[in-house]
């Protein structure tokens, strides 16, 4: 049995050790808002935050966040700088098909947390894992913006 | 459990989406599943029969099952005033759960704030047709959204008219009240719902559509996405997501070979694995593919992850079949010997070989565009459950109605016992039209006595086992007179034809791949030869966004700007003389019978139009502006889908050979639009997929095997490379004119435009994409 904070709940899972977060999220706890893109750590979909760290869920086991706080997509919105990206995403129309939105927001909401106001290079450095196929990038960046000027961080 | 069932999106989406939708006091359940409504559904409606009698039938007409405009299929009011239409179209990024809701709300004057939207389960006998591709959606049920709108208007006008006792021409419908004009009473819809649902469905010929002056949401993009909350708070639904008590998770091992099958295996392994349950064989598809599974192992499992550990603890031997020795290096060298040999002749003016013979100059080129994968970011996903001679599907389906009637045909049942729930598709391209997935969750839950069973791909099944962009060489030659104009082109297109998935000893391009902007080119050149030699198919060759138009347009259009380097002239001006003045031309008379199924009086060739995409887009960009060493500007033009798109690409290329793309411009005339901003967003995001086709894309295979895994051997764009800045000019468009398409047409011009930036910033022309490593130093 492994015990975890999601989403600032304390939950149990019991699955081996080495099964990734990304699975035991998605199949054993119902919390579908993670997704799957390539198990490999290559698209970033999968990402999360542990302990306040932007992670990809598809490779880490579930032994590796015992005892830690994971933080999904659907936990995000209760924190500003989480609310302010979900916010301006809407306002900007990032999303076409919007499967790598959640990965895409939780990467810009590690950035933001790490650097309230970023340039254009650390932008495009922190959300270069992710990938998106309906290409929408120059949204993602301008969304990025808006949220950090919103949090009165504009540069 | 959360069963995507019947999703209902609240535009501003607020939390009472659970709430049932009272609509003569049925529940919206019952409403999708088709229960008489009382008066509302048991009044028929439109036959959809009734329709021209014409021998070729073009747009709507001319689709399986063509369209509905029944507003009882499409639109429910509630007591409370809540207004639900169904999006009978897939949604894959293109906005359509927005479009076509947003199309009836504004003839039905409803108040988009109080517009639900509800997804329609694969009936093309209830909603029209629903294979969502062709980049057809919004120019083909544009009309009749609007009469269904319109007709849902005229009942909740009547039923007014009827409890106020006054004449219906004294009352008028206007954002979800009617208003008796002379006394100013209101009615809001909610009140009026019931009573609404016992009025006739008038009679289309009396429909009042409104002025396009009028309009609340149509053509104005002020409306979010309907799905865009649920979206960035991951509440969202896709093929992936699906979720069923008792549910297995699946993944299959499928045979590495197309056409290839499983001579033995050995699951003791695979079973010793923990959580895994059960491993069953699918039978093997000999080819033409279809749309059937290719077969292999399935492990089923109690969690994706340890179906996936099962799978690789199985113990297979393939046969690897007649495809075997694959090779795409090999097959390179024979799609170039065929294109240096005379082929089927598609299109003749003129006499090229005389011409060509008395031309001043001629010029020769070749272009080559390898297989390409679409990768979804969703890779394919569907859930079965088959219950007391009933089955239940869950996915992500671009053709929902293909997903039913083969699902029941592999089981044996009659389609009207199978439904199919559409999710949201995790992107689409064309790969989502093939429902294999579909049908190996059908099978795997028939084999588990019909338990709910999904069916996930990995990324590298996807990859392995996609209905692959086709290969191809363009070869073009060119006679041109003393001042460098041509007089004389040949085009030989050599190419595996999408016809050979369902009939394997094609070996030519299809009417519909030729008329993807190889014949159809609406050239000021008298002399024209057209030919298609043949290619056979080793692997699935399926839809891929924008199809063939992609290597047509990227050999015609680097060629156009090969001739012009040639004859020392401007691009642009060379692109316009070529296209020549404006004029309509008959695409029957460039030997295109299938015009996109649109109609050749309806959507003629507008050179005037592709013309005037190219100037606008031309000076938007500041075509001719002076720049730095190592950039360069290059323009492209693409006519399909009936509509027209030029881009013009800005690169700077460092000393070392990296390409970066500061800025894009693309001006794009598909007639007049519903959403301009999805207009923009898909213009972006083809922009992006033409860039990474140009620079990145590539499956290639060995020993009939695909040789890329995942993300890392098969490499698509990332913020890093993508165009800094895409500016997207939209041609003003009038309703009453034919529309045009949206979701393909931007990627053809991208990666001509992008190598002919190139050759304007460092003199080197690409003739292979992609280009990778070719210019670096």
């Amino acid at each position: 049995m492994i015990r975890l904070e999601i989403n600032g709940r304390r939950q149990e899972v019991d699955v081996p050790g080495e099964t990734p977060l990304l699975w035991t999220l998605r199949d054993e706890m119902g919390l579908t808002g993670t997704k799957f893109g390539c198990g490999m750590a290559l698209c970033g979909a999968c990402t999360v935050h542990v302990d306040g760290q932007a992670v990809r869920s598809c490779l880490t086991p579930i032994s590796a966040v015992a005892n830690k706080k994971v933080v999904t997509i659907e936990g995000l919105g209760t924190d500003s700088i989480g609310k302010a990206l979900q916010a301006a995403w809407i306002d900007v129309g990032v999303p076409q098909c919007g499967y790598c939105q959640a990965g895409q927001i939780m990467s810009a909401a590690a950035l933001l947390k790490r650097t309230p106001k970023p340039t254009d290079a650390q932008i495009d450095e922190a959300m270069s894992g992710n990938i998106c196929r309906c290409g929408t990038y120059t949204r993602i960046r301008a969304a990025v913006k808006q949220a950090v000027a919103k949090q009165g961080g504009t540069r | 459990m959360n069963a995507p069932v019947d999703r209902m999106t609240h535009p501003d989406g607020d939390a009472s989406l659970a709430r049932p939708l009272i609509l003569a006091n049925v529940s919206r359940r019952r409403f999708l599943q088709g229960i008489s409504l009382g008066g509302l559904v048991l009044a028929v409606g439109y036959p959809s029969a009734a329709r021209a009698q014409e021998a070729k039938k073009y747009g709507a007409d001319g689709m399986p099952n063509g369209w509905v405009d029944n507003p009882l299929a499409f639109v429910s009011i509630a007591e409370d005033g809540s207004v639900t239409i169904v999006c009978h179209r897939s949604e894959m990024g293109q906005g359509v759960r927005t479009a076509m809701p947003m199309i009836v709300a504004d003839e039905l004057e409803a108040d988009w704030k109080r517009v639900r939207v509800a997804q329609a389960p694969g009936d093309e006998k209830r909603f029209g047709n629903q294979d969502t591709d062709g980049s057809r959606s919004t120019r083909h049920f544009f009309e009749p959204m609007r009469r269904c709108g319109a007709a849902a208007r005229a009942m909740l006008e009547a039923a007014a008219a009827e409890r106020w006792k006054v004449p219906v021409r004294e009352v008028q419908a206007k954002n979800h009240e009617v208003v008796h004009r002379p006394t100013g009473r209101r009615l809001g819809y909610g009140s009026l719902a019931k009573a609404a649902a016992s009025q006739p469905v008038p009679a289309r010929e009396t429909l009042r559509l409104k002025d396009p002056k009028q309009f609340r949401y149509i053509g104005k993009g002020q409306l979010k996405l309907v799905d865009g909350r649920d979206i960035v708070t991951g509440k969202a639904q896709y093929g992936i997501d699906t979720r069923l008590d008792g549910m297995l998770y699946a993944v299959v091992a499928r045979p590495p070979v197309y056409g290839g099958k499983v001579a033995s295996f050995d699951a003791a392994e695979a079973l010793k694995v923990p959580g895994v349950q059960k491993v069953v064989q699918i039978e093997d598809s000999p080819p033409p593919a279809h749309f059937n599974p290719v077969g292999g192992v399935a492990v089923l499992a109690r969690n994706t992850w340890a179906a996936m550990q099962g799978r690789r603890a199985l113990k297979i031997t393939w046969d690897d079949g007649p495809n075997a020795s694959y090779d795409s290096a090999a097959f390179k060298a024979t799609l170039e010997e065929s294109a240096h040999k005379p082929g089927k002749v598609v299109r003749n003016d003129g006499d090229f070989a005389a011409a060509a013979a008395g031309a001043a100059r001629r010029l020769e080129a070749e272009y080559y565009i390898p297989h390409l994968a679409h990768a979804t970011m969703e890779p394919p996903a569907a859930t079965v459950r088959i219950a007391n001679g009933k089955c239940e599907v869950w996915g992500c389906f671009q053709s929902p109605q293909a997903a039913r009637d083969l699902v029941a045909k592999r089981l044996g049942m009659s389609a009207d016992d199978v439904t199919v729930h559409v999710t949201l598709l995790g992107g689409g391209f064309g790969r989502k039209s093939k429902p294999d997935y579909a049908i190996e969750a059908a099978v795997l839950s028939k084999a588990v006595d019909g338990k709910p069973v999904k069916v996930t791909w990995t990324r590298e099944d996807d990859l392995h086992n996609s209905y692959y962009h086709t290969v191809s060489v363009e070869h073009l030659e060119a006679g041109v007179d003393g001042q460098g104009k041509p007089v004389a082109w040949l085009h030989r297109s050599v190419a595996p034809t999408i016809v050979s998935t369902f009939n394997a000893a094609a070996k030519n391009e299809a009417p519909f791949e030729l008329g993807m902007g190889v014949i159809n080119v609406p050239f000021a050149i008298p002399n024209v030869r057209i030919e298609n030699p043949e290619a056979a198919a080793h692997t699935r060759i399926g839809w891929f966004r924008s199809v063939s138009n992609i290597p047509h347009a990227f050999a015609v259009q680097s060629f156009v700007a090969e001739l012009a380097a040639a004859a020392g002239r401007d691009p642009k001006d060379f692109l316009l003389e070529v296209i020549g003045p404006a004029r309509q031309v008959s695409p029957e008379m460039l030997g295109d019978t299938w015009n996109h199924g649109e109609s050749p009086e309806r959507y003629p060739v507008d050179t005037g139009r592709l013309r005037r995409v190219v100037e606008t887009v031309a000076r938007e960009a500041g075509w001719g502006k002076k720049l730095s060493k190592g950039r360069g500007l290059g323009i492209a033009a693409h006519y399909s889908f009936v509509s027209y798109i030029a881009a013009v690409v800005e690169v700077a290329v460092d000393d070392k050979g990296v390409v970066t793309i500061p800025r894009v411009d693309m001006a794009v005339d598909c007639g007049a639009t519903v959403n301009p901003d999805r207009v923009r967003s898909q213009m972006e995001g083809a922009c992006v997929m033409g860039v990474g086709i140009a620079t990145l894309g590539e499956i290639s295979f060995k020993g009939g095997r695909v040789q890329q895994d995942n993300f890392n051997s098969y490499e698509v764009t990332r913020m890093t490379e993508a165009p800094r800045v895409i500016r997207v000019h939209i041609i003003p468009g009038d309703y009453s004119k034919p529309m045009g398409g949206v979701g393909e047409p931007g990627v053809p011009p991208i990666p001509p435009a992008l190598c002919n930036a190139i050759f304007a910033a460092t003199g080197k022309r690409i003739h292979r994409l992609p280009i990778r490593d070719q210019l670096k130093v």
